[in-house]
């Protein structure tokens, strides 16, 4: 049984009267694909807003690889290897391709205090980085705006950013959120290579795509896990049929 | 050429560009001698002053997006401990550099901890509070003039390694020092803390989250431009031969912003001729009428309507267009 | 350290911070819906302090001053947003405050040349020149008239925001304005509104003042930095904390700038206590906004967003 890499306990969130977070646990074990799965607003995006640390839970705590990473800033737990795609868009659009993924590398390649030498030319910096791209399949756009991308290009470029830190974890906010059929399929061809690399903890709206790559499943309505397993067993199960899945699905 | 941050052509338009705008900041004073005299120097001393000021703005303003209102108290600085130093009988130049750089520093370092924590309008408006309290302060000072400001007893001695007491002396020592600051900035702007400043200015949060604990930059930069701004604020009180309050009056903040942006904000080149374009108007505008305010505020306005990439960003803009069209 | 000035000076001060409470509450009105500061908020109060002056001495009446001070920066206040702000809400806050440099700059050369460079001094309302007894204390009565119009207003604007439709569409507008827009509420009258409000407030204040401080070009430029720190401290959107905000800088400003040097001159001898004093004196709202800050980045009254 491998430990778990990512552990959630009793993390808990409200804004108001409105609970977004409710007494939530969660294992991430480590090299597994996780995927959280829920309506619109059951709160997945804060979770991981939580997790990178972007957002203070009202309750709870968050161990990362055996440490507890509950009060720790956003940057840090970069450092520790805990990085994340955004949902919605987040690369530079003043910057090419490349220099996205290199600044994503430069972060975890010591101090950035240097004022002299021109980062550009940091040759181990743009060797990753083109490594990366390489790996998303955007290799022949690495010298292109980030605003000259394409949507589909750009979500790819996200994920590049996320793989060239070697990070340990990878929690990804709907990676394919925005993409056409062709697009998506290209995106979980990608992620499934990755599979056993990294520990992902995936967000998705796609079912064919969450059910095409995850090991495990948690379903999320309404801020509460109400239901975590292996793909089938949350396909079968009449919890989660009720909330969320719908017939289709139920009878596959 | 690894001397320069990035590759750049001999033959582009913006090489031969900053090449002629470099020789003929370097004849200004030959010349001047030749068409009217002094007038001419202290002219073109104030419009590098002012450049250097604002070329330090820049590096927050452009490149950082730190919109500060407030830059303005550092020339203040470096004109008051000049004339204090001078006052009592303190007038060895690089005491007076080193006692201007060190308290810009500090007071860029204490109030950047303040400022750096907020974002938006709530920065401009703590930028430009903290410029008015040293300008409140330095009125308060009676024993140092108050209001009316205090005289430069005598101007920073650099000898024996060069001379300032003449406005030719201080003329090239300005321009050295503008060109090193433009230089240095311009590897700063392709160096690593360079791309964090600018990957902070459009997402501060993305930037938090690859790793990158962003306010450190943030205040390493901050303390570097108010530095640089000391540094001309020295020089203007040599310039002058007086430190006033008025230095530090948030309208000369606005100033150098609009310098910034009508040469082009972040360009390296774009503030020096945006405070000669606006020196220049301003010294024009004045010699017509005793109200040239009138004229020159609607100026700032549509300044701050049309100019998108400002003088040199437009420049630069063209450029790339007929490079594309190669 | 008696009482008597004690009292008098929590007066003084409580007058100069519904002054700049006036002045605060239009500037941050503005904010909260349009996301734009007006630095030009100082020409209103300039502007109606001249108009003010200008028509107390023409007429004798302090009541048509009042009205004239009132509606002239109203109107102006209305042809500016019109004409020139309305360009701006679009721009980053660098160019909206850029613009409005440029139109102090403009205003305050247009005081000059209508009415000169020197400062006019406008003399209290012939019902209010004397002063009246409080607790055994003499405080003059035009500036109780000040702290009485200041509390007045602001419990009009509380019922206003409060109590009226208007203010339910700002209050909506502040905390969400495309869903208020959505709603078929045309969002430019409203800010239009807010702003002629807000503007029409400032030149009250700049009535208000005229009798105590002197009609001068450029009056309204060291104010206005004095109602940043106010919205800053009280929390930039909020009403209440454009008050409460008030109430406190003007305290803390009034009373420091007394006291702190009798304190210093206490601990150390008379001269440069006295310098010390009052240099300190007069950082000291500045002093007490960064602690404000230091602790509560978002100020003290914020907006619920």
């Amino acid at each position: 049984m491998t430990a778990a890499i990512l552990s959630i306990r009793g993390l808990a969130k409200r804004f108001g009267a409105n609970v977004v977070s409710g007494n939530i646990d969660l294992d991430l074990v480590t090299n597994e694909v996780h995927a959280v799965i829920g309506p619109n607003g059951a709160g997945k995006t804060t979770l991981i807003n939580q997790v990178i640390g972007e957002l203070t839970p009202d309750a709870g705590t968050i161990y990362f690889d055996g440490r507890d990473i509950t009060a720790l800033p956003v940057y840090q737990r970069s450092l520790l290897g805990l990085s994340r795609s955004y949902q919605i868009t987040s690369v530079f659009p003043g910057f090419t391709a490349l220099e996205n993924v290199s600044i994503a590398a430069q972060g975890h390649d010591g101090h950035s205090f240097g004022v002299w030498y021109p980062a550009a030319r940091e040759e181990t910096l743009t060797a990753a980085s083109l490594a990366s791209l390489q790996q998303v399949g955007l290799a022949e756009k690495a010298y292109c705006l980030a605003s000259e991308l394409a949507h589909g290009e750009r979500r790819q470029l996200e994920l590049a950013m996320a793989l060239v830190s070697k990070s340990k974890v990878l929690l990804l906010d709907e990676p394919m959120a925005g993409m056409g059929r062709r697009e998506s399929e290209s995106m979980v061809q990608l992620l499934s290579m990755l599979k056993g690399q990294y520990t992902m903890l995936l967000i998705e709206h796609d079912m064919d795509a969450v059910f095409a790559l995850a090991d495990r499943i948690s379903v999320l309505v309404y801020g509460k896990i109400i239901a975590t397993g292996s793909p089938s067993e949350i396909r079968n199960s009449p919890e989660v049929r009720k909330a969320y899945l719908g017939e289709s699905y139920a009878s596959a | 050429m690894l001397l320069f941050p990035e590759s750049i052509s001999p033959r582009s338009p913006r090489f031969i560009a900053v090449a002629a705008l470099l020789v003929v900041l370097a004849i200004v004073p030959p010349i001047a001698a030749n068409a009217g005299g002094p007038f001419y120097v202290t002219l073109a001393l104030r419009i590098l002053v002012f450049a250097l000021a604002a070329a330090s703005l820049n590096l927050l303003l452009g490149y950082a997006g730190l919109v500060s209102f407030g830059h303005a108290l550092y020339l203040g600085i470096g004109a008051y401990v000049v004339a204090i130093l001078s006052f009592h009988g303190v007038t060895n130049g690089w005491l007076h550099l080193g006692v201007a750089l060190a308290l810009s520093a500090i007071i860029a370092f204490l109030t950047g901890l303040v400022c750096l924590r907020t974002s938006g309008i709530a920065f401009i408006m703590i930028t430009l509070a903290f410029a008015q309290m040293f300008f409140f302060l330095a009125t308060s000072l009676k024993y140092y003039g108050g209001d009316d400001g205090l005289a430069v007893a005598r101007r920073s001695d650099f000898e024996p390694l060069f001379s300032i007491q003449s406005n030719t002396g201080l003329y090239y020592v300005t321009v050295v020092v503008l060109v090193a600051t433009l230089y240095l900035s311009w590897r700063l702007v392709h160096s690593r803390l360079g791309r964090v400043l600018r990957g902070a200015s459009s997402n501060v949060r993305r930037m938090e989250a690859l790793g990158f604990p962003v306010l450190r930059y943030r205040l390493a930069a901050y303390v570097m431009a108010g530095c640089v701004c000391g540094f001309a604020g020295l020089l203007l009180g040599n310039l002058a031969r007086f430190a006033s309050p008025a230095y530090m009056a948030w309208t000369v903040s606005g100033d150098l912003i609009v310098m910034i942006i009508l040469g082009g904000v972040a360009t390296i080149v774009g503030p020096l001729i945006g405070a000669i374009v606006y020196v220049i108007l301003e010294t024009i505008i004045a010699a017509y009428t005793q109200h040239w305010m009138v004229v020159l505020g609607p100026i700032i306005l549509l300044v701050a309507l049309f100019a998108k990439r400002g003088i040199y960003g437009s420049f630069l803009a063209w450029e790339r267009r007929i490079d594309f069209a190669r | 350290m008696t009482w008597s000035l004690f009292f008098v000076q929590a007066l003084n001060g409580l007058q100069y911070g519904v002054l700049l409470f006036l002045l605060a509450a239009g500037l941050t009105l503005v904010f909260g819906i349009m996301n734009f500061v007006n630095l030009a908020h100082g020409s209103f109060y300039m502007l109606g302090a001249y108009l003010g002056a200008a028509v107390y001495s023409a007429s004798g009446s302090f009541v048509l001053a009042g009205v004239a001070a009132v509606t002239g920066a109203l109107v102006i206040g209305v042809a500016i947003e019109r004409t020139t702000l309305i360009a701006f809400y679009a721009r980053d806050h660098l160019y909206q405050v850029l613009a409005t440099v440029g139109l102090i700059l403009f205003f305050n050369e247009i005081a000059r040349i209508l009415w000169g460079s020197s400062a006019i001094y406008m003399r209290a309302p012939q019902a209010f020149t004397g002063a009246i007894s409080l607790m055994g204390i003499l405080y003059p009565s035009y500036r109780f008239l000040v702290i009485a119009v200041g509390l007045a207003v602001a419990v009009g604007l509380y019922v206003l925001i409060h109590h009226t439709r208007i203010g339910m569409l700002t209050r909506a507008g502040a905390t969400n304005l495309r869903l208020v827009s959505v709603l078929g509420i045309n969002i430019r009258l409203l800010n239009t509104a807010l702003f002629g409000l807000g503007a029409a407030l400032a030149g009250l204040a700049g009535l208000m003042a005229a009798p105590i401080l002197a009609v001068q070009p450029g009056m309204g430029d060291n104010i206005i930095v004095t109602v940043l720190v106010v919205i800053v401290v009280g929390g930039i959107g909020s009403i209440r904390g454009a008050f409460f905000g008030a109430l406190i800088v003007g305290l803390v400003d009034t009373i420091g700038r007394v006291y702190l040097p009798i304190l210093l001159s206490h601990l150390t001898e008379r001269d440069s206590a006295d310098a010390a004093g009052s240099a300190l004196a007069s950082m000291l709202i500045y002093l007490f906004m960064a602690v404000v800050l230091a602790v509560r980045p978002q100020g003290l009254f914020p907006m619920p967003r």
